[in-house]
């Protein structure tokens, strides 16, 4: 319907009694942000867990003593969404950003563009004394540890002891993957691996490339274009080869092409299980599902652990690391609280607290002699020892494009072919690195 | 057709030759339109027209978010490095595949709801209504999720539930191939937005005139005459407008095939590879190429729609 001109003017009166009130509140408002006094805030942008990292921050607020007062803010539970997350924040010189949960994979990304504030020595000399020596290379960019090593992850072999026994394997001694092949398909066994399209293949492919000893990038810290791979090699053939032979004889289960790190466990738990490489979550998680009664009681008496399976008889393994580390943002306005905050955060002390609260392991060794850490987890020295001899995934600025490249030309696990999959996969990521293709 | 019979019955008469000397009333009506629709349209600028273009122009770069310094104006690059890698062309026929069979599909379940609810008795009409929408109200993420543990060969009972169906046992794991798990993606999205469709349709459905019909039954034609002579070609505005929306909805999937599969194994959309090469990979420049390829998509498939079918969009607007 037309409107009459007239009509108009009593709405405009209003609207502007709306704008006046609009405006009184926002000077309000605006008034009350800069008027906050008290101490600092930290903001330390975690990662989803059990509530550890909440309570140590409510533990350094408390020992600061009014310096300072440490905020969590949770990420998203992925580990690529989280880095997501904080590389546009950085980006964009967001400077609230002042502790970071990282994942170390994803740490020279960040250190190589400056988006990290630098470690001042005396801290990186305190907080790296006795800590192993993976976690320390997963902190390090360019020979200069960037941010500072909180908790370390590894994973090791869980095994059902009835299946080993029963294969007639001494689990005292390093084991192989290929006796872990032959003895899951003797007894029609499913082995608990991660074949889906994930950040765990990678995990996998690049312990199993390590373990036969070779690199899957040989010299991370070069531009994008000259980055040179390290598939084409015995080491990436042996890897190959262990993958492809669970693929394609089915010992994975049905499961294996979306397998992640809890299917795998759930599978393990269940009558088709026999060997399972996994980090240390699984502990707490089946001894929770024993007390609610989901699961059989005699299955924990039934589960054993040791070091990652080796590649080659003899040879060392190279058990995945994972891990968090702090790092602090380039912009954040509060660096050297913010390094405060980090050395009481990473104290040997809190590190036990979050091992026996959290299961997250310590990435400091002197933390593994806390009272109580043996009783929660009485793998706790398995732990450390594969956290010494673990290797961390490439460290490169293009870790994205890398790691993707991989879990894209290995998964499926049936499909991975010895002769070819490590050439096609090293092409296929030369390609996308210098930009000729997509991924 | 509909559009004349309401014209004919409309209560103001159409000043349709009066083009060069607009009537007062059709002035003002005009200068009204302009002040509701003003700031709405100055506001959409802003919000759409500033992207579309920095996307455009950030596509000319070779641009990574984590290496601001290494920014180079590389030209239309980008654009022949998507052009000739299979992986664009692949996941253009996904989703192209999937448009197709949802909305054919849908359109079918559609049309046979919106006929069940138009004819349904006036007691239950309410109820009915309320029911067939609940999908369509559900988060579709929600509805992704809910959909993918159902399938899930470790938590899913749709394997136990339908062993006796060929082909289907308790080791299909659907999520591990890419037809298996396309199907389950198409299936949810059919469940999830034939409500829309349908509403749509019952819109057009109630535009038919009842007169219409009940002459021609009168005149003895069989039920499938009358759906054909009368009722369909009444619809066809509506039927058209319903197609095309969702056709460039269904273009835009995501967040099914980004919670089930993540693009594996052959899923992959072309929205998650323009989501995944600018925000996982953070290459802004490749990432909006793509996103400017996948807005020329859509563009062409409206221009498809309203040329070449000759969807009227403002035809549901009567006595123009």
């Amino acid at each position: 319907m037309p409107m009459d001109a007239r009509h108009y003017g009593r709405p405009r009166k209003r609207a502007r009694a709306a704008a006046g009130i609009a405006l009184a509140i926002g000077a309000t408002l605006l008034t009350g942000c800069s008027s906050e006094e008290g101490p600092p805030t930290l903001t330390w942008y975690i990662n989803p867990d059990d509530g550890g990292q909440a309570t140590i921050a409510q533990i350094c607020t408390d020992q600061a003593d009014g310096a300072y007062t440490i905020e969590t803010s949770l990420l998203p539970s992925d580990a690529g969404a989280q880095r997501e997350q904080l590389a546009r924040r950085l980006a964009a010189g967001d400077d609230t950003m002042d502790i970071m949960s990282l994942d170390p994979p994803f740490v020279p990304e960040l250190a190589e563009p400056g988006y990290l504030a630098p470690v001042p020595e005396d801290v990186a000399e305190r907080t790296t004394q006795n800590v192993v020596e993976g976690a320390l290379t997963g902190a390090t960019w360019k020979d200069k540890v960037v941010a500072v090593p909180f908790w370390a992850n590894t994973q090791i072999l869980w095994y059902r002891k009835s299946v080993a026994e029963a294969a007639g394997l001494d689990m005292s001694q390093p084991v192989t993957w290929q006796q872990l092949i032959d003895a899951a398909a003797g007894q029609g066994k499913f082995l608990g691996v991660q074949g889906a399209r994930a950040e765990s293949m990678t995990v996998w492919v690049n312990a199993l490339v390590e373990s036969a000893g070779g690199a899957i990038v040989e010299n991370p810290d070069a531009p994008a274009d000259e980055i040179r791979l390290g598939l084409e090699s015995e080491a990436g053939t042996q890897a190959a080869e262990i993958v492809s032979a669970i693929g394609k004889e089915g010992l994975g289960g049905p499961g294996l092409p979306t397998q992640t790190e809890n299917t795998s466990m759930i599978q393990f738990q269940g009558d088709q299980g026999s060997f399972m490489v996994n980090y240390p979550f699984v502990w707490p998680a089946t001894n929770a599902a024993v007390e609610a009664g989901t699961l059989p009681a005699g299955l924990i008496e039934d589960i054993g652990w040791t070091l990652y399976p080796q590649v080659n008889a003899g040879e060392d393994t190279a058990p995945p690391l994972g891990g968090i580390n702090l790092g602090v943002g380039a912009d954040s306005k509060h660096q050297d609280l913010s390094y405060q905050a980090i050395e009481c955060i990473v104290s040997p002390e809190n590190q036990s607290l979050y091992f026996t609260t959290n299961g997250n392991p310590p990435a400091n060794t002197d933390a593994y002699n806390a009272p109580g850490i043996s009783d929660t987890f009485p793998m706790a020295e398995t732990i450390r020892e594969s956290l010494e001899l673990s290797k961390p995934r490439p460290q490169t600025p293009y870790y994205n494009e890398v790691s993707t490249g991989i879990q894209q030309t290995w998964t499926p696990p049936s499909a991975v072919d010895p002769a070819t999959t490590p050439a096609t996969s090293s092409e296929f990521i030369l390609a996308v690195l210098k930009g000729e293709k997509l991924l | 057709m509909s559009t004349s019979v309401e014209a004919k019955r409309g209560a103001a008469p159409a000043p349709k030759p009066a083009k060069p000397r607009l009537s007062d009333r059709a002035r003002a009506e005009r200068r009204l339109g302009l002040w509701l629709a003003g700031p709405a349209f100055i506001i959409m600028l802003a919000v759409t027209a500033y992207p579309i273009l920095l996307a455009l122009w950030d596509s000319l770069f070779k641009y990574r978010l984590t290496a601001p310094d290494d920014r180079a104006f590389i030209g239309l690059g980008n654009y022949g490095v998507i052009l000739t890698d299979s992986v664009f062309w692949r996941d253009l026929g996904v989703t192209l595949l999937i448009t197709v069979i949802t909305v054919a599909v849908e359109l079918v379940l559609g049309f046979a709801l919106a006929l069940v609810m138009n004819s349904a008795l006036k007691a239950v009409r309410g109820w009915l209504r309320t029911a067939i929408l609940v999908p369509y109200g559900i988060i579709t993420v929600v509805s992704a999720f809910a959909w993918f543990y159902a399938f899930d060969i470790n938590s899913g009972y749709i394997n136990h539930w339908f062993d006796w169906v060929p082909g289907i046992s308790p080791d299909l794991n659907w999520f591990a191939d890419g037809p298996t798990a396309l199907f389950v993606i198409i299936a949810s999205e059919i469940w999830k937005t034939t409500p829309f469709i349908s509403l749509l349709l019952l819109a057009g459905l109630a535009q038919v005139p009842g007169e219409l019909t009940e002459a021609a039954e009168v005149d003895g034609a069989t039920w499938w005459q009358r759906m054909g002579r009368v009722i369909l070609p009444n619809m066809k505005a509506a039927i058209m407008v319903a197609v095309l929306f969702r056709a460039l909805d269904a273009f835009r999937i995501f967040d099914n095939v980004y919670i089930m599969t993540n693009g594996a194994y052959g899923t992959e959309v072309l929205s998650l590879l323009a989501y995944r090469t600018s925000i996982s990979r953070l290459e802004i420049g490749m990432g909006s190429a793509i996103s400017v390829l996948l807005f020329l998509c859509v563009i062409i498939i409206c221009f498809i729609a309203i040329k070449l079918f000759k969807v009227d969009l403002t035809g549901a607007r009567g006595g123009n």
